[in-house]
């Protein structure tokens, strides 16, 4: 670990111990070996979905190490930054919000080690200034966890730019994601802490789509993220009764 | 200049300077690639030694494109030979041959004489904005989120990823604490080009004699390349004869089936090992080539393993980089290692066994690997499912060895 001690200025009312947390818990978040191991696995698939969703919809291509060049995007519950710092060096302008001032610190140290620029706020989406516009609105596994999904998402689709898209990523209320999400993940594999998720609050594609479509948007594709255990690594499927992701863009 | 997000590689011989040419071709202008090497300033090169370029890595020269610049100077391998036999046999009766393509009209292998092909690197290098220095790497300290490294020149290069190329004996690999698992062989390599008087048309034989493997690789012209293994002691006494000598034991082993042969150059003994790296990565490091193994000359897979790996490596950093994911992290590099590892090893087993088989004087092992020859050919296939199986991920062949860009 950095010596953080030496980063804080003299006579500041920064509190060292403070830092020295957000310190350790930024190096737990970006440990691909560590407690967020599985947010890293699965990392990849998503990466390149949104990638490849928002080259195809602002045509560019997805070989360039700029292909998101000029375009803003905001990721909502964005942790310590795992999506956002990947996005920014694609290009994007990347605005990175999380209700805990914890993930925000540790996501802004890690930025900074990183020589990335994000721009990293403790809100909500309800707290977003409402006349701030993105091309790309990413909730990538945070509706499962919110108290009104309605709302929630009536507040990210009015981020979206004309022409926009947003990109969802969230578990399917399925026999098959309990087994899995629920008992496999959380009680077996212990891959999760037990209580992460609440199966009942799980979301299925058509309640997504419903208030998506009242929001104006069209859904334009959605995958299924299936583990497979032998090559270790997550891929897209076409099974969505757990892991799955959706596309949903606003017209012109 | 260089920006944080370089990649630095130690070593530039053929694996260090392909590698560094697939990057830049896959990374475009974002990223700096920076090769250190001492020999770089040693062009053009005088490598007098030869290497077996397989089907797959030719490809990866053409993905590369420096492969048009080399062929006019390869020899294609047409037919191989292989014959199970003592020194003083007079015929050498054939146990296996093989046609020489694995497709119509795509040769199995090319002998590619070394010097033409590592100023070709150089100078494709060069032209593709490579940072080319001629100086060794000197020291590196790595953390999580990056690695500084020291170069020769003086000049100090804050990297995401350090790549050890430098060979059997790395530096960088001893200075990371990587130990290695494997032995000497009680065997040594005479490496020395010949000219004859017959054309050898495109023919590779490999004579198993009792002290070790004995190939005449052909070289454009009437030239062919020799790979003589000897016991140790006996290499070193061989290559000191004088030249009357030396031409006798040449003509004893080589035969006289393309009429006079003559040795150019003086003979090279090289000491043969095995071993591969306990880890092929480490914090901010991946190791390629010789660096991560080492093994028996016997089926000429040596530098063939070595492109592999930066195949392999290239790809899975080029796939991160696209993703905007630092390509020096930890779970990038456990990916090439994962592609890699396994692979190596069961080359070694395989020419460990080989070795063990035939370097011998023993009767029964004779009759042996005689039936077991032919048998060889059908276990090949059944090993390779194996290894596919085993390994998940070996059974995808990286992109630069099927011949496709990055």
């Amino acid at each position: 670990m950095t010596d953080v001690h030496s980063d804080t200025p003299s006579g500041s009312t920064v509190d060292p111990a403070e830092v020295a947390r957000f310190s350790r818990l930024s190096e737990q978040w970006w440990d691909p070996k560590g407690k967020m191991a599985p947010l890293h696995k699965i990392n990849p698939v998503r990466l390149a979905y949104i990638r490849d969703a928002a080259c195809r919809k602002f045509e560019r291509s997805a070989k360039s190490l700029n292909c998101l060049a000029g375009l803003r995007l905001i990721d909502i519950g964005c942790g310590a930054g795992l999506l956002c710092e990947p996005m920014a060096r694609l290009g994007a302008g990347v605005v990175g919000i999380d209700p805990s001032d914890s993930n925000i610190a540790a996501a802004r140290l890690h930025a900074d080690k990183s020589h990335v620029l994000v721009d990293y706020r403790c809100t909500t989406v309800e707290q977003i200034d409402s006349r701030e516009r993105f091309d790309i609105v990413l909730a990538m596994e945070v509706v499962e966890h919110v108290a009104d999904l309605g709302l929630f998402l009536d507040r990210c689709a009015g981020l979206i730019k004309p022409d926009g898209l947003m990109v969802v990523a969230t578990l399917n209320r399925t026999w098959k994601s309990f087994a899995l999400a629920i008992v496999g993940a959380e009680y077996i594999l212990r891959w999760l802490p037990r209580g992460t998720h609440q199966w009942d609050k799980f979301v299925t594609p058509q309640e997504l789509d419903v208030h998506l479509t009242r929001n104006g948007l069209t859904v334009t594709e959605q995958a299924g993220v299936f583990y497979n255990p032998l090559a270790d690594r997550w891929n897209l499927s076409s099974d969505m009764d757990v892991n799955y992701m959706v596309v949903a863009e606003r017209a012109p | 200049m260089t920006r944080p997000n370089s990649i630095v590689i130690g070593g530039g011989a053929f694996v260090g300077l392909t590698l560094a040419l697939a990057l830049r071709q896959g990374l475009g202008d974002a990223v700096d690639v920076v090769v250190a090497d001492p020999a770089l300033a040693q062009r053009p090169s005088r490598d007098p030694r030869a290497s077996a370029i397989v089907a797959a890595c030719r490809r990866l020269f053409e993905a590369v494109g420096v492969w048009d610049e080399v062929a006019p100077t390869a020899q294609p391998i047409l037919d191989m030979v292989i014959t199970d036999s003592r020194v003083e046999d007079a015929t050498r009766p054939v146990f296996l041959t093989f046609a020489g393509e694995v497709e119509p009209g795509e040769p199995f292998a090319h002998m590619v004489e070394n010097r033409y092909l590592i100023d070709a690197l150089q100078t494709h290098a060069l032209a593709a904005g490579v940072d080319l220095r001629p100086c060794a790497v000197t020291g590196f300290t790595s953390r999580s989120d990056g690695v500084t490294v020291d170069l020769g020149d003086g000049t100090v290069v804050e990297a995401s990823l350090l790549v050890a190329a430098d060979g059997a004996r790395s530096a960088l690999r001893e200075r990371a604490g990587i130990a290695t698992n494997g032995w000497d062989y009680d065997q040594a390599g005479i490496v020395v080009t010949v000219e004859h008087e017959r054309d050898h048309k495109g023919c590779a034989e490999e004579h198993f004699l009792p002290a070790g493997p004995f190939a005449i690789l052909p070289l454009k012209g009437r030239r062919s390349s020799l790979v003589w293994t000897e016991r140790r002691a006996e290499a070193e006494r061989i290559v000191a004869m004088p030249a009357d000598e030396f031409h006798r034991e040449l003509e004893q082993r080589f035969g006289l089936h393309l009429g006079e042969v003559r040795a150019v150059g003086a003979p090279k003994s090289f000491p043969l090992g095995y071993f591969v790296a306990r880890s092929f990565v480490g914090e901010r490091l991946a190791l390629v080539g010789d660096a991560a193994h080492l093994i028996h000359p016997i089926a000429g897979q040596g530098l063939n393993l070595g492109l592999k790996d930066i195949a392999a490596l290239a790809e899975v950093i080029v796939d991160a980089a696209r993703l905007g994911i630092d390509p020096g992290q930890a779970d990038v590099l456990e990916r090439y290692q994962r592609w890699r590892r396994f692979d190596t090893m069961a080359m070694g087993v395989a020419t460990n066994s080989l070795n063990l088989l035939f370097s011998n004087h023993s009767l029964v092992l004779r009759a042996v690997r005689d039936i077991g020859l032919g048998v060889v050919d059908r276990i090949a296939p059944l090993k390779s499912v194996f290894i596919r199986q085993a390994a998940g991920l070996s059974g995808e062949v990286p992109r630069l060895l099927r011949g496709e860009g990055l």
